[in-house]
């Protein structure tokens, strides 16, 4: 492999890990607070980016406006999916049973938009947002896969002034640390968990349509494989970490780039190889800390 | 209260993620004046196009057959069921057609992977079956009942790498093909098999894959003349767009998994001046193709694919088989299949001792986000 090589590989790598990233933030955010694996969440990027093609298509909106009503309706998805389905277990039923009603909740979304929407693939306009190939010297990227990459980290840093800068982000952490005693020093859990949710599922809308402009292709089933990456790349960070999803999202794609570069049969092995091995030598990831604190 | 108004949501909407699993209908056990043919494919699913296309072309010839009085006096009823591509489902949607709509025989599946799957069921149950459209060289290996009126994957993969050094004069070549797909690896062993020149660059991906940029930066530095994709149309769209973006120059080249007018609306121009080999050309003018587009654009109101064609040839080989069999008995059919030699839509046909097709292949250029006919290579 020689230098140029490496370098594109290394900038394609970053590439596709910005996206896993960008997805896994929300996976994250809502198992630091809430303790739930949420299945349903790359579903509901799913649903971001068909709202999302929707509104561009048939509304003509442009690139920004397409993004917020994408996001806003992931944010209503996702309450509406929280209200009826996670909350009247959240407090009763195991998570095992949370865990399982989620995936119930992913099938559900996957087939049922497939019902109504055909499984064919659909495209987003195609001036949306121009995707220019930028020149680096030897080495190409180009500007949607540069814009995924600023959002994440944008993304990233709101979440994190969110979190421990303002009353909701306090309260989300004491419902965090301990739900009952939360509620004893009057904060409302149930309207702090129901934020939790429109927040990480406004993340995932705005995967939805980024992703869904980037490879200009949708269909009910596009969030299972990105899904089961970000879910990998918010473990292998330290889940519950925000930082470290972001982190754990670019190395699992750069690892996952330079394994397909060297023998792409096994792409989607040595990913996962890597996984646990860094899991056996730190068990809570790339970033977690020991003690129970989340977030 | 609330927990009721959140059950009758879900299952409402259980309901209407239901409504499209349910194919024909099944009411009527025994079949007292109608023959029961059974139809599989990806009716909904990534490659819908191919099992709606299908689906079109054998309703079509369902029509033409009934209001024609029929084979041997007896109306066909179709019986359609989604297999969504996906193999597994292919096998459940085909048990049921033979254990609960008794159907006689089943024209389908439409992929290869689905194929491959349900092949070996309907050798067992002594059901004959009849793809239109799966081109892997396994399909039909499975056992006498199993027949195609589409030619196979070896040859497919050997007339596009022909034309790639003989009329292309293509010296180098490289090849990205899905790992994971009977059809994708078909034509990427016939392909390497049979181009003259050097292949410098062989690269594979996993079903699902979106982004292909690891590989295609290992093509790009490798400079090919022209670039195999044997691929369905929806991530051959995207592999062009990234290939082209990547600054990859090369010619693409793939088969008739290319034909959808999918790919343009997702590939734009990044698929354009692309060569693909193909069973049908809607602008070819044998008196059997115009016919068949007069009829189909009178019924639909728009222009047949190659799977309408294929299917509809499929079902109408099977037809005029049961006709000449004179009864539904499987081994009349089976019989009367392995004898047939015809004219249909896609040309001559009839069946070798594997009972694949003999028939020609036509190369697709496409220009301009149309496909146009190029050139006609015969068995």
């Amino acid at each position: 492999m020689t230098l140029v090589e490496f370098l594109q590989q290394l900038i394609n790598g970053l590439s596709l890990g910005s996206v896993y990233a960008l997805i896994a933030l929300g996976y994250t955010m809502v198992y630091g607070i809430i303790g739930l694996i949420n299945f349903a969440h790359c579903d509901i990027y799913m649903v971001g980016a068909y709202i999302g093609f929707f509104v561009s298509t048939d509304l003509h909106l442009p690139f920004v406006p397409t993004l917020i009503v994408a996001m806003l309706g992931s944010a209503i998805a996702g309450v509406l999916v929280e209200r009826f389905a996670y909350k009247p277990l959240l407090r009763k039923a195991s998570s095992i049973s949370l865990l399982i009603t989620a995936m119930g909740v992913s099938l559900l979304l996957e087939n049922g938009f497939n019902a109504v929407f055909g499984g064919s693939p659909r495209s987003y306009p195609h001036n949306i947002l121009t995707q220019k190939s930028i020149s680096l010297g030897p080495v190409r990227t180009d500007s949607l896969h540069l814009i995924i990459l600023l959002t994440s980290v944008v993304l990233m840093v709101l979440l994190q002034i969110v979190i421990y800068k303002t009353k909701i982000g306090k309260a989300m952490r004491a419902t965090s640390a301990d739900k009952d005693a939360a509620a004893l020093m009057g904060i409302n859990v149930n309207a702090t968990i129901s934020a939790t949710f429109a927040i990480g599922s406004a993340l995932a809308g705005a995967a939805g349509v980024l992703v869904g402009i980037l490879y200009n292709s949708i269909d009910p089933y596009m969030g299972i494989q990105p899904g089961i990456k970000a879910f990998t790349a918010a473990v292998f960070g330290g889940i519950g970490m925000i930082p470290g999803a972001f982190l754990g999202g670019l190395i699992l794609g750069v690892i996952e780039t330079f394994v397909t570069a060297w023998y792409s049969p096994l792409s989607g092995a040595i990913g996962f190889i890597v996984l646990i091995v860094i899991l056996i030598i730190k068990p809570s990831g790339l970033l977690g800390k020991k003690v129970s604190e989340k977030v | 209260m609330k927990k009721q108004i959140a059950a009758s949501v879900l299952a409402l909407a259980m309901t209407v993620s239901c409504a499209g699993c349910q194919g024909g209908n099944s009411a009527g056990g025994a079949s007292g004046g109608t023959i029961k043919i059974g139809f599989v494919g990806p009716l909904t699913g990534g490659n819908s196009s191919y099992g709606q296309s299908s689906k079109k072309g054998l309703e079509l010839l369902e029509d033409q057959i009934n209001k024609a009085g029929g084979i041997n006096g007896k109306k066909i009823d179709l019986v359609e069921v989604d297999d969504e591509g996906k193999p597994a489902t292919s096998v459940t949607g085909g048990t049921k057609l033979i254990s609960s709509d008794k159907v006689v025989a089943i024209v389908g599946p439409v992929t290869s992977g689905c194929a491959n799957s349900l092949a070996p069921i309907c050798q067992a149950n002594n059901i004959p079956m009849i793809t239109g459209t799966g081109t892997n060289a396994n399909i039909t290996k499975a056992g006498d009942c199993i027949f195609r009126t589409c030619f196979i994957d070896p040859f497919q993969g050997k007339v596009m790498a022909k034309f790639a050094s003989e009329d292309l004069k293509a010296k180098t070549a490289a090849i990205l093909y899905n790992n994971g797909d009977d059809y994708s690896k078909g034509l990427f062993s016939a392909f390497k098999a049979n181009f003259t020149g050097s292949i410098v660059e062989t690269e594979n991906y996993n079903a699902g894959d979106k982004d292909f940029n690891a590989q295609l930066t290992k093509i790009a530095a490798k400079k090919p003349d022209v670039l195999y994709l044997p691929e369905y149309y929806g991530d051959v769209a995207v592999i062009a767009r990234e290939a082209r973006n990547m600054g990859i120059t090369a010619t693409f080249l793939g088969g008739d998994g290319f034909d959808s007018p999918e790919l343009f609306s997702v590939g734009g121009d990044s698929v354009n001046g692309a060569y693909f080999s193909n069973h049908y050309a809607s602008d070819d003018t044998s008196p059997e193709v115009v016919q068949f587009i007069k009829d189909y654009k009178a019924k639909y109101n728009s222009s047949p694919d190659a799977f309408a064609a294929l299917t509809y040839d499929a079902g109408k080989v099977l037809c005029d088989s049961i006709k000449k069999a004179g009864s539904t008995d499987a081994t009349a059919i089976k019989n009367a299949l392995k004898s047939y030699s015809g004219t249909v839509v896609c040309g001559k046909i009839s069946f070798d001792n594997d009972r694949n097709a003999v028939k020609s292949a036509v190369i697709i250029k496409t220009v301009d986000g149309k496909e146009t006919f190029f050139k006609k290579i015969s068995a």
